[in-house]
């Protein structure tokens, strides 16, 4: 039910602008490809493993590969025609094995024409259509068992995040996290992964704050949740990170593996990694694309704004952002139930009437995105070191979730930005968030903001302050904008960056089987 | 002020303190009599467990308050005291505006695979921390803000380049002990390449502890709740000293030399 009685006609005009802004984006997205791209390409194609040979450590074979194939005939014409014209005409029956006769020097990539051309076309589109096959049945898998199991029994679904670097001990978390009421198990990734341009292998046991995302690693995590949802009846679900400089092929494994969520942020990367902008677009579209055929749900990154800017100055910026997230997310085939856009508390506690104005910003996603699953983050920026205090913020940060209809709840932890959370502090974390659903759970039913009060004041106030932003930011660009620090007060022109090597414009005569078949059906 | 406290709960010399902590034993009265154990050896006497609750099937968290029997010596306890005095924006702008004669250049990152921004860019952006604008701020500074996950050669480079008379250095991110590690890498790299006329190199982070600075190899060390004005005031005592007494060695310096025959 609509509390804010925001008037529909500056609301389309809010999409409308985002859509505009986003445009030249989008076209350059599609006038571009990746090396990230061509690998996840690949490995829906079926390569796997890594070079364990090679002086840099565990070199992903798909990287061997697309690098080689850069080095002779690049990669303008995408790396599908080169590679499956190799393979058959070196009669290798495997995409490893290509891999390996390429490590060894044996193998001249060249680019195929007439029957040739053909017959790569063919082998590569069967090889990605047996890759989207695995997708498909994932997806079909989990539909299953969300039927069986159930659903969490109620909104928001609780949001966990375990991080020790090591996937046995997250499995051992996670488990013991699903059975104190976790309804969804995030896996912090190991700091730094988002800079590696390669995804590493197997499973590991030695990260930095948080673990690898590796193919092998979302296999033993999805399959202890599976063990454990089936102890608890219900389906809990597993998210990770598809954001640096990996993103398409992270996408990839988590539909070949049924990740449930992912994080997925157009811009992320761009202000808070330095990741190339064009890097990214070009990345975030075809991860997207990924995610919608895998049927994953993207948690945007709106929360890291409010963490570098302040939290009222800045509340428009964030539903800018929403507004771009969600066009990028349409445009690259995700519906509204898989958009978990993001937003937080974190207006400083010290400021007068701080949790009307909270109420007011994430009322105003619920009724902006009335179908999307929306992601509330809890308080990290103004948490101090004072367990109680933060205690008592987290307990606010869940109710104010709860009274404007929030769908997924990050559990605050009060030892946020002290240590990584002691077993007893999750715990105590999620004994707070059960207090608050269950002491206020139909609260929602009772609350009526005044109509002419201060949070549908202020909730038009941002409204309005977000199309301003967007119509500067289709006059001057997006990517203009992001350079100009728009965005988290982060500045980052559109030519530099990570990654930049990373980015080669599409011939005319471009193939990427990948990209047709998910253009085709999302 | 009296030489020897103890903590205060609701009467003076009372004592009492507060914990909680957590067991991996299974919750009972057993588990209740091992909390008070515990609590009893770490100098807890009398304890009273107060509250107890099971967490899973093999581990019990209590709280405990009871009276510590440790007195503290205040004559004993040793700190950094801030060694400058706090000067308000435009003082520090006069100042650096009369020592150098030019814009005092910063350097700042976040090195190694440590991503969190959070606290440079509390320090560095002009948005600032705690009500106070971070350094860009300052007309007579120069802040390159280097951002995320910079390697420590590039740091290196980037402040000779930039012609840096500081560096600063933010680590989040402890485990295995990354922030030390990082940070000694750092300095050691700064004195490799350009020895006495290296940069004054500052380190910042919650889970440093001012007192680190010649184990770290800094000059000095910013933890929990630095604000931008204590590090630009800093900033100018430090050059300040420097270009005051350039004949006899100045504090940073003998840290310097003290260090030089540490490694």
């Amino acid at each position: 039910m609509a509390l804010l009685d925001l008037d529909p006609k500056v609301v389309a005009t809010a999409r409308e602008l985002a859509a505009r802004a986003a445009e030249p984006v989008v076209a350059l997205a599609k006038a571009h490809t990746t090396v990230a791209v061509e690998r996840a390409t690949l490995r829906l194609a079926g390569i796997t493993g890594a070079d364990t040979t090679h002086r840099a450590g565990d070199v992903p074979w798909v990287n061997r590969v697309v690098d080689t194939v850069r080095e002779h005939c690049g990669l303008e014409h995408g790396v599908a025609l080169p590679v499956f014209h190799a393979l058959r005409e070196h009669d290798l029956g495997t995409l490893t094995e290509l891999a390996e006769a390429t490590a060894a020097g044996q193998v001249r990539y060249t680019l195929p024409t007439g029957r040739d051309r053909e017959r790569a076309r063919k082998a590569a589109t069967a090889a990605v259509t047996r890759g989207l096959r695995t997708v498909d049945r994932n997806r079909a898998h989990r539909d299953k068992l969300v039927a069986k199991l159930g659903d969490p029994p109620r909104r928001p679904w609780i949001y966990l995040i375990v991080a020790t670097g090591d996937i046995d001990e997250d499995v051992v978390q996670a488990r013991n996290a699903a059975r104190a009421g976790a309804d969804i198990i995030a896996v912090i990734r190991s700091t730094g992964q988002s800079l590696l341009d390669y995804v590493p292998e197997g499973a590991t046991h030695h990260g930095f704050a948080g673990t690898y995302a590796t193919q092998e690693n979302f296999r033993i995590m999805r399959a202890a949740l599976d063990d454990v949802s089936k102890e608890v009846g219900r389906y809990v679900r597993l998210t990770n990170y598809a954001s640096g400089l990996c993103m398409p092929e992270i996408a990839v494994l988590a539909g070949l593996q049924r990740l449930d969520m992912m994080l997925n942020d157009s811009m992320y990367g761009i202000l808070f990694r330095d990741i190339n902008p064009i890097r990214t677009f070009v990345d975030q579209r075809f991860s997207r694309q990924v995610h919608a055929r895998a049927g994953i749900v993207i948690n945007t990154g709106e929360d890291n704004y409010l963490t570098t800017a302040d939290a009222i100055d800045a509340a428009h910026t964030v539903t800018v952002s929403q507004l771009l997230n969600e066009h990028f997310a349409h445009e690259a085939g995700l519906p509204d139930h898989l958009l978990g856009l993001g937003h937080a508390f974190e207006i400083n506690p010290a400021v007068p009437e701080s949790f009307r104005l909270e109420l007011a910003h994430a009322l105003l996603a619920r009724e902006l995105f009335p179908d999307a699953p929306l992601k509330w983050m809890p308080p990290t920026k103004h948490m101090t070191g004072d367990v109680f205090h933060g205690y008592l913020l987290d307990g606010f940060f869940t109710l104010a979730g709860l009274l404007t209809g929030q769908s997924i709840l990050l559990v605050g932890m009060m030892t946020e930005a002290v240590v990584t959370p002691f077993l007893s502090d999750r715990d105590l974390a999620l004994r707070n968030v059960r207090y608050v659903l269950d002491a206020a759970g139909g609260l929602r039913d009772d609350f009526r903001p005044a109509p002419d009060g201060l949070i549908v004041k202020r909730a038009h106030q941002v409204l309005g302050e977000a199309v301003d932003l967007l119509a500067r930011i289709v006059d001057d660009g997006l990517l203009d904008a992001i350079a100009d620090g728009t965005f988290g007060l982060m500045k980052r022109p559109a030519t530099g960056g990570k990654g930049a090597d990373g980015v080669i414009t599409k011939a005319d005569d471009y193939l990427n089987p990948a990209a047709d078949l998910l253009e085709a059906h999302p | 002020m009296t030489r020897h406290v103890r903590p205060y709960g609701d009467t003076t010399g009372d004592g009492m303190v507060q914990t909680s902590f957590t067991l991996p034993v299974p919750a009972g009265p057993h588990a209740d009599g091992a909390a008070q154990q515990l609590a009893n050896k770490m100098g807890i006497d009398p304890a009273m467990v107060v509250h107890s609750h099971p967490i899973g099937d093999d581990f019990t968290f209590f709280v405990v308050y009871g009276s510590v029997r440790h007195i503290v010596d205040l004559d004993d306890v040793r700190v950094v005291e801030r060694e400058y005095p706090l000067l308000p924006p435009a003082e520090i702008n006069t100042t650096v505006k009369k020592l150098l004669r030019r814009k005092l250049v910063v350097v700042g990152a976040c090195i190694g695979t440590d991503a969190h921004t959070v606290g440079i860019d509390a320090i560095l952006n002009i948005k600032g921390f705690a009500g106070e604008k971070g350094l860009e701020y300052y007309r007579e500074l120069k802040v390159v803000n280097l951002g995320a996950q910079v390697s420590v050669p590039e740091l290196v480079r980037r402040a000779r380049a930039e012609k840096a008379d500081a560096v600063l250095v933010s680590q989040v991110v402890t485990q295995r002990d990354a922030h030390i590690l990082n940070t000694q890498e750092m300095s050691a790299a700064f004195r490799e390449a350009m020895g006495e006329r290296r940069p004054l190199l500052i380190a910042g982070g919650p889970r440093f502890d001012p007192l680190m600075a010649a184990e770290l190899g800094v000059d000095r060390v910013f933890g929990r709740g630095t604000t931008p004005g204590e590090v630009a005031s800093y900033l100018v005592h430090a050059i300040h000293t420097t270009s005051a007494d350039t004949k006899t060695t100045t504090t940073a310096a003998a840290a310097r030399a003290a260090r030089k025959e540490n490694a």
